[in-house]
């Protein structure tokens, strides 16, 4: 009922195009993180959607209803500012009560309203205070419970957690998730934490350079990303990516990294055939590429330049001719900086990129165009 | 750095040491002279200002017999109200009071309520002629009323509002509202746009949003604003002698009869043009620090 759509929404501030033709349907109830680098206009985006700065060209569709030219107030939409924005001069509890004030909500519920949002953020204790003299991250919690209470049709939150310790993060982010579920708010969260947004997300958006360039489930995000950029920002660490060639070898069209041939799965070789004699990047996650401490068919032998233990996993660093390539081992995995291991890349994990453009080469995607 | 380290970089410990020695102390005697200049300074400014204050307040409780005397003395003895009494007994002294009472008070209002909106406004709207704005509004401030003087009485007699406190109290208006708007303007660019929108998205419009939250942040700024307005008015003295005879405000009153009568007379005089402004500005001085710490951002 409450989705949210923007068409080809284009903001400029000056000649600047902070927002360039993006689209986004974010669908009833869903949950939509919106993941980028800083500056590619993520604020910017949660704000032509809540009416503070007016889109230069395109629509913005809440509920079905056409607001890209009404007030914040008549949008029915609750933020969380990248600032917080709480009022200095308002207690606590004011503050979390001001949406439902300003909407005349009785006495009763309001109270109870405004206790549970407290509750949930833990400053159930500070109602009384002033935020003048409050941290951070207390602050930061003042803005969610207030964008919680308001109970808005959707709910818009810019890096709501950003300011708080790792650990109250963790608690936040899993009782946040599941307050959302229950009220069956439609959100778009913006954030920078990559465990956040693929862990909370229905889906994620990607964006870059004021463009989304990828919407998808978070498992498709990070082991489909649409071109290079995606690949290498999302995941921690990020998906590796090696120059590779791709010629005949054996009589098959292959790919070549450093001395290893790779041999493109079936689905591939189509899609693959207008690159042979070019380079191509091919992409692997840390944890989708096998090691082993022995020599194996069709394994390349590397020389491990730094071991890096994490607690779950240990984090190799090798460098593969110019390609520097972090992969991951199981903790008891047995090796030391300049030692040798011997590495396989499974074909079906092997992500296959256009150098020029970035782009994923994809199989659907050639027979469309051809 | 701290001996230690200094000393386990160098191999000959001892001369390096007294070497730093020395350093520090220079250090430490450049930072004690600057200190010391900077005192000197401010003490100087402050006993320019304090002292004529001082003299002032002892003239006006003194005796009138030791205020005519000389040499006079330098705190009051014997304590007396006379002085003040004398002062306020005289002819015309209490209306004329009540005259800058008004006008100020007028004043106050009026310019309080046109510069808060036009404060605003440039403050918070990018529109076409901002800047030319604002600096007319600082020119018009440097602009001399001397010049002014001969038009405006030929106006206000002809509009018929001449020798009228309200008249007065227009003009004083008029004189102190670049003050006033430059003054609230600065007040509203230290309040972050943000809360004007977050209070929009929880169901404010723009006005609501003014009146719920940025009128109560700028509420001290804006009485400080208020109250230098009032000081300026009651201290004006040039278009108060200019367009008004009877109905005098107490420094044209003061002005007019400066040479008729004698010190005692001057002393309560300038005791009460003194007073209201030194409570006002004690009152308002913090706010003031801030506001001035803006301005010259
Ligand atoms: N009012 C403005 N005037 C001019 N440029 C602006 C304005 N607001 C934002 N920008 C520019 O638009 C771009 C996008 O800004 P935005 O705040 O949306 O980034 P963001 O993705 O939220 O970044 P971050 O992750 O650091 O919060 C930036 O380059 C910024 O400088
Ligand atoms: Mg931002």
């Amino acid at each position: 009922m409450a989705e949210i759509i923007v068409e080809h929404a284009v903001k400029k501030f000056g000649k600047f195009v902070a927002i360039d033709d993006v689209s986004l349907t974010v669908d009833d109830k869903e949950f939509v993180v919106l993941l980028g680098p800083s500056g590619c206009g993520k604020t910017t985006l949660l704000r032509a959607i809540a009416g503070l700065g007016m889109v230069n060209e395109g629509r913005v569709l809440i509920g079905g209803r056409d607001v890209t030219y009404l007030q914040p107030k008549e949008r029915n939409v609750s933020m969380v500012f990248q600032n917080y924005a709480i009022f200095p001069h308002m207690t606590v509890f004011d503050n979390i009560a001001f949406g439902l004030k300003m909407r005349k909500t009785p006495r009763d519920v309001l109270q109870e309203r405004v206790e549970t949002a407290a509750r949930l953020l833990h400053i159930e204790d500070m109602l009384d205070r002033r935020p003048g003299t409050m941290s951070g991250g207390q602050r930061q919690r003042i803005a969610v419970a207030r964008a919680i209470a308001y109970d808005a049709q959707a709910l818009l939150m810019d890096e709501p957690l950003s300011n708080l310790d790792a650990l109250l993060r963790l608690e936040m982010r899993a009782e946040l998730k599941a307050l959302l579920g229950r009220l069956g708010a439609t959100t778009i969260y913006v954030t920078h934490d990559q465990i956040e947004a693929l862990s909370m997300g229905d889906r994620i958006a990607v964006m870059r350079k004021g463009q989304i360039v990828q919407v998808d489930t978070p498992t498709r995000v990070y082991d489909l990303p649409v071109d290079h950029f995606v690949g290498s920002f999302i995941g921690n660490p990020p998906m590796n990516f090696m120059r590779a060639s791709v010629q005949k070898h054996d009589g098959a069209l292959q790919a070549r990294v450093g001395d290893l041939y790779i041999t493109p799965p079936d689905y591939m070789l189509a899609a693959l055939r207008p690159y042979e004699g070019k380079d191509i990047y091919i992409g692997i996650r840390a944890e989708n590429t096998e090691v082993l401490s022995q020599p194996g068919a069709g394994a390349l032998p590397v020389t491990v330049e730094v071991v890096e233990p994490l607690g779950a996993m240990n984090l190799l660093t090798i460098l593969i001719e110019d390609n520097v390539l972090k992969v991951s081992t199981h903790p008891d995995f047995p090796v030391v900086a300049g030692g040798q291991v011997w590495l396989l890349f499974p074909e079906a994990k092997i992500r296959w990129m256009d150098r020029d453009t970035g782009r994923a080469i994809t199989p659907e995607l050639e027979q469309v165009v051809a | 750095m701290t001996e230690a380290t200094v000393r386990s970089e160098v191999g000959s410990p001892a001369p390096m040491t007294q070497a730093v020695q020395a350093a520090r102390r220079r250090a430490k005697m450049r930072h004690t002279l600057r200190r010391a200049s900077v005192y000197a300074v401010a003490i100087a400014i402050a006993l320019w200002i304090l002292v004529p204050i001082w003299l002032i307040f002892t003239m006006a409780f003194s005796t009138p017999q030791d205020v005519r005397s000389f040499p006079k003395p330098f705190y009051p003895s014997p304590f007396s109200t006379d002085t003040i009494e004398f002062f306020l007994n005289t002819e015309g002294v209490l209306r004329s009071t009540l005259n800058s009472f008004i006008v100020a008070i007028i004043a106050l209002l009026l310019s309080t309520a046109i510069a808060m909106p036009a404060g605003y406004a440039i403050a918070r709207f990018v529109f076409r002629g901002r800047d030319t704005i604002r600096l007319g509004i600082l020119s018009v401030r440097a602009f001399p009323v001397v010049v002014l003087a001969v038009p405006l009485a030929v106006v206000f007699i002809r509009l018929g509002m001449f020798d009228q406190t309200y008249s007065l109290a227009l003009m004083h208006t008029a004189l102190t509202l670049p003050t006033t708007i430059l003054v609230i303007a600065s007040v509203f660019m230290g309040l972050p746009y943000e809360f004007e929108e977050a209070a929009q998205v929880f169901g404010c419009t723009r006005l609501q949003a003014f009146w719920r939250v940025v009128l109560p942040l700028a509420v001290p700024g804006i009485a400080a604003a208020a109250v230098l307005t009032f000081v300026l008015s009651w201290n004006e003295v040039f278009a108060a002698i200019l367009l008004t005879i009877t109905n005098r405000t107490l420094p044209a009153q003061i002005l007019y009869n400066l040479d008729k009568s004698g010190d005692p007379y001057k002393f309560a005089g300038g005791f009460f043009m003194l007073v209201p402004s030194l409570i006002f500005i004690f009152f308002i001085r913090r706010y003031l620090f801030s506001m001035w710490g803006q301005l010259n951002k």
